[in-house]
């Protein structure tokens, strides 16, 4: 029995042994587990964090601000009326030595619209002419759809309308170019790392399950020299705890909110390698405006004028959020974004008085819906009591598991319902057209075909200013006009990361994490950091 | 012998068929579906989704589909894990749970039986004392309360083992511990009842009485018959070890197959999900049987028909 139990042991020990890697010259936090690295198919953060490490597209979004650089196209013309871009490619390879020719952004671009790829970010494109019919299938004439490779190193693309936005959107990951022959060739394996083929500043080296993904600076990259690693690791789990474990024993060297749990934020907030940046994100709850009493929009105004989220942002969140007077998040150039009226008890019971309910009597069953989740549920706590105390109003608390909250909010199956948006681009337009009466995200029932046509219009107006100016207006007609949702915070970036390790983790409005940009300083990681540094920095 | 394996085999696939069947009911009855996001696709791409997943199908071919290739040894795509099937994933992340589970069960019985033996032989006295305080201690304290303390003792205060990950050496020590710790107590409880029984039966007297050493006495005959409900145990703690290492996992960010097992539940990740069932069930039904088979062949007072 001992023999056999000891001859066990030692098989399982020594197959557990398994040989040790070269350490890496930075290793981060990626986020959950990439459902996808194929570019054409990603559609959320860890994906597309990869997408843009493995790939590069025809302009690259600034590591800092995230105004749109040349990427594999070195300049580009605009025809004066805003529908043409004619973009001239530089002289690039992929990684098994292939030249990059604008015909593969004519594949991959084609590849995004196809409907039997169900890509799901495929509306990034959307501005293109015919790309929006081609996708939802009404044309099927491939040749038909706005852009062409006028030879290999001219890429022309023709749009439906101007859109100020559209060198942001060519750096999307949806928009990448990818390699054909590959595709072909493999099909649906062609991400596996043995088959991949690339053209961004790294190439895959390992994807391990739930543990990490090993990039390797890609030697045929046009800018390599402006490479400043040489092996990268992106860990990917969504386990806050165990990552914030793993960068004070200095396994990572970068992570991001996830890896920050919430209850240690007042602590870290004291520490030099804590940073906290705006972000482009923000947290609102919906209206469902079909049902009452939140049909009425002086129930929604009472309910909007009666809140204090300063209560949320000091004592439940912590970190240095800001409460939200608008949907859309302060820094985008060009645009001042509107500005609600502060916390009115009296207007907010006049107003719920006028609808009917005088100090809250009679006002009739009201839920508000998150997604279960400690920091959802503490916020929700907060607000009720605000109502309650405030408007003599009572609503209740309902959390759903994730997929069950997204059905409910999609079927309009609720009355207050928690949300989030992070915009895709930086532009007001991707936090204002979500709630036209056709799109999918809409999700609160408001329809409205003025507020349509004010979207359309503000997208075809070429004048930046009085293009601002619309949508500003749009941004205040569901805000101050038809409060169809009640903006409470917006998000910041939580990062995690010494600066005198590192160069070019500066955080963006994105959170994009620019592996191109980061240069190590000092050549020592991996050492445990010191995790009384917070409270001897305090005192 | 020979008949009753037959037998039990059989009787496995009607089993099996039940487990799955139900399990592709509950999962489809859940609201919500693999594709729903955040964010809304538009209704012509999520068709095309649920084609391509042949979603769109009735739920009764569905099922044969699925049964269809699992009889292939093919258990389909993984609904949210694009590139992968759900074949590959069990394949990366099965192995490391395995370890780790295996590892568990080798520090618990390495601990568990000879504190167990010894508290018997001791009985009653300051050593068995203090064997059975730590082992009811290692029971109630919950392994999501050892696991940190551990991390904060060997990864934060003395500096000397990682606090998460897998691959190297002294990444697994922790975690197996973590996990081994309550089977590791409730072993050597087991060992030291089934040692005080046998100690006082006639073979064992016999075995003294021919002037056998103590040594031989306890560590031959003695512990055959001892360990009897230890092995009855070892199924369901090997099946407890294996399903419940989500916890460590958890604690340890182990890329096990734990997390497959509770996450593709909640993502809706229907061939996944079903994926982990039949694996953990099938796992579970060989165990109970492996232990009817090693039963017969330690006790020859257990025949098998």
């Amino acid at each position: 029995m001992t023999r056999v139990l000891l001859t066990l042991f030692l098989t399982v020990f020594i197959s557990a042994c398994s040989r040790e890697s070269r350490p890496p010259d930075f290793a981060y936090l990626l986020g959950a587990e990439p459902e996808t690295i194929d570019p054409t198919l990603c559609s959320g953060q860890p994906e597309g964090r990869v997408a843009r490490t493995l790939f590069e597209g025809l302009t690259v979004n600034d590591p800092v601000d995230l105004h749109p650089t040349p990427g594999i196209a070195r300049s580009w013309d605009i025809t004066p009326d805003g529908l043409v871009y004619t973009f001239h490619l530089r002289t690039a390879t992929w990684s098994d030595g292939h030249p990059v020719t604008a015909r593969d952004f004519v594949f991959a671009w084609q590849r995004l619209l196809e409907p039997k790829n169900a890509a799901r970010y495929a509306n990034m494109l959307y501005p293109v002419a015919n790309a929006e019919a081609y996708n939802k299938g009404t044309i099927s004439d491939a040749t038909l759809l706005g852009f062409k490779a006028e030879d290999d190193s001219t890429f022309v693309v023709t749009l439906k309308s101007p859109c100020a936005y559209f060198l942001d959107l060519c750096a999307f990951y949806t928009l990448l170019p990818v390699p054909e022959q590959t595709i072909e060739r493999y099909g649906d394996a062609w991400t596996k790392p043995n088959h991949i083929v690339t053209n961004g500043p790294f190439l895959l080296g390992e994807w391990i399950l739930n543990r990490h993904i090993r990039f390797l600076k890609n030697p045929r990259y046009w800018d390599a020299e402006h490479v400043y690693l040489n092996v990268a690791d992106a860990y990917t789990s969504d386990n806050i705890n165990a990552n914030f474990n793993l960068y004070m024993t200095g396994v990572l060297d970068w992570l991001d909110s996830g890896g920050v749990p919430l209850f240690i934020v007042p602590e870290l907030k004291n520490r030099p390698d804590f940073h906290v940046a705006p972000y482009f994100n923000t947290y609102f709850y919906r209206f469902n405006v079909t049902r009452p009493p939140f049909n009425d929009v002086r129930v929604r105004k009472a309910f909007f004028l009666a809140m204090e989220p300063s209560a949320i942002t000091e004592y439940v969140l912590r970190a240095g959020q800001q409460p939200a007077h608008s949907l859309i998040p302060p820094g985008i150039p060009g645009y001042t974004e509107t500005q609600l009226p502060k916390r009115n008890l009296e207007e907010a019971r006049r107003l719920l008085a006028d609808a009917g309910y005088p100090g809250g009597q009679g006002f009739p069953k009201a839920e508000v819906l998150f997604n279960t989740s400690e920091a959802h549920k503490q916020i929700a706590e907060v607000l009720q009591s605000q109502w309650k105390e405030g408007l003599g109003v009572k609503v209740d608390l309902v959390n759903q598991e994730w997929k069950v909250y997204l059905n409910s909010v999609q079927s309009l199956d609720y009355w207050m319902a928690r949300g989030g948006w992070i915009g895709d681009y930086l532009d007001p337009n991707t936090f204002l057209d979500m709630w036209t009466s056709q799109n999918g995200n809409n999700r609160t029932g408001f329809a409205d075909p003025e507020y349509d046509a004010l979207i359309e219009r503000a997208s075809r107006t070429l004048d930046p200013s009085e293009r601002m100016h619309l949508l500003n207006e749009a941004e205040s007609w569901i805000l101050n006009k038809d409060m169809i949702i009640l903006p409470i915070y917006y998000y910041v970036v939580m990062n995690l990361y010494d600066t005198q390790d590192f160069e070019g983790l500066t955080p963006n409005l994105q959170n994009q994490i620019v592996l191109k940009a980061v240069k190590p300083l000092r050549g020592h990681r991996g050492k445990p950091r010191d995790i009384h540094a917070p409270v001897t920095a305090a005192s | 012998m020979g008949a009753f394996l037959l037998r039990r085999l059989l009787a496995t696939i009607p089993l099996l068929l039940a487990i799955l069947a139900l399990s592709f009911l509950f999962m489809r009855s859940a609201p919500g579906g693999p594709f729903d996001s955040e964010r809304s696709v538009p209704p012509q791409v999520e068709q095309s989704l649920r084609a391509k997943y042949h979603l769109d199908e009735p739920l009764h071919t569905q099922f044969l589909r699925y049964m269809g290739g699992v009889l292939h040894g093919d258990l389909g795509p993984s609904f949210k894990y694009q590139s992968r099937t759900v074949n590959e994933i069990i394949a990366q992340a099965f192995p490391v749970s395995l370890t780790l589970g295996a590892l568990g069960l080798a520090i618990s019985l390495v601990i568990g039986i000879p504190a167990g033996v010894f508290g018997a032989v001791y009985r009653n006295r300051p050593a068995d004392y203090g064997i059975m305080s730590l082992s009811l201690l290692g029971i109630s304290i919950p392994n999501f309360v050892i696991g940190p303390l551990l991390i904060i003792v060997f990864c934060f205060t003395l500096g000397w083992l990682p606090a998460g990950g897998w691959g190297a050496v002294n990444q697994m020590i922790l975690p197996a511990i973590t996990l081994g710790a309550l089977r590791a107590a409730y072993i050597a409880r087991l060992m030291r009842a089934g040692m005080l029984e046998v100690i006082h039966q006639d073979f064992i007297r016999t075995a003294r009485a021919k002037g056998l050493p103590e040594r031989t006495v306890i560590g031959k005959h003695g512990l055959r018959v001892g360990i009897l409900p230890v092995v009855t145990y070892l199924a369901p703690a090997t099946a407890s070890i294996l399903v419940g290492s989500i916890v460590v996992e958890r604690i340890f960010d182990i890329p096990g197959l734990g997390t497959f097992f509770v996450n593709s539940a909640l993502n809706r990740d229907y061939t996944m999900a079903m994926g982990t069932v039949l694996l953990y069930s099938t796992i579970l039904i060989t165990l109970n049987l492996l232990v009817d088979v090693l039963y017969a062949a330690l006790d020859p007072r257990v025949e098998l028909r």
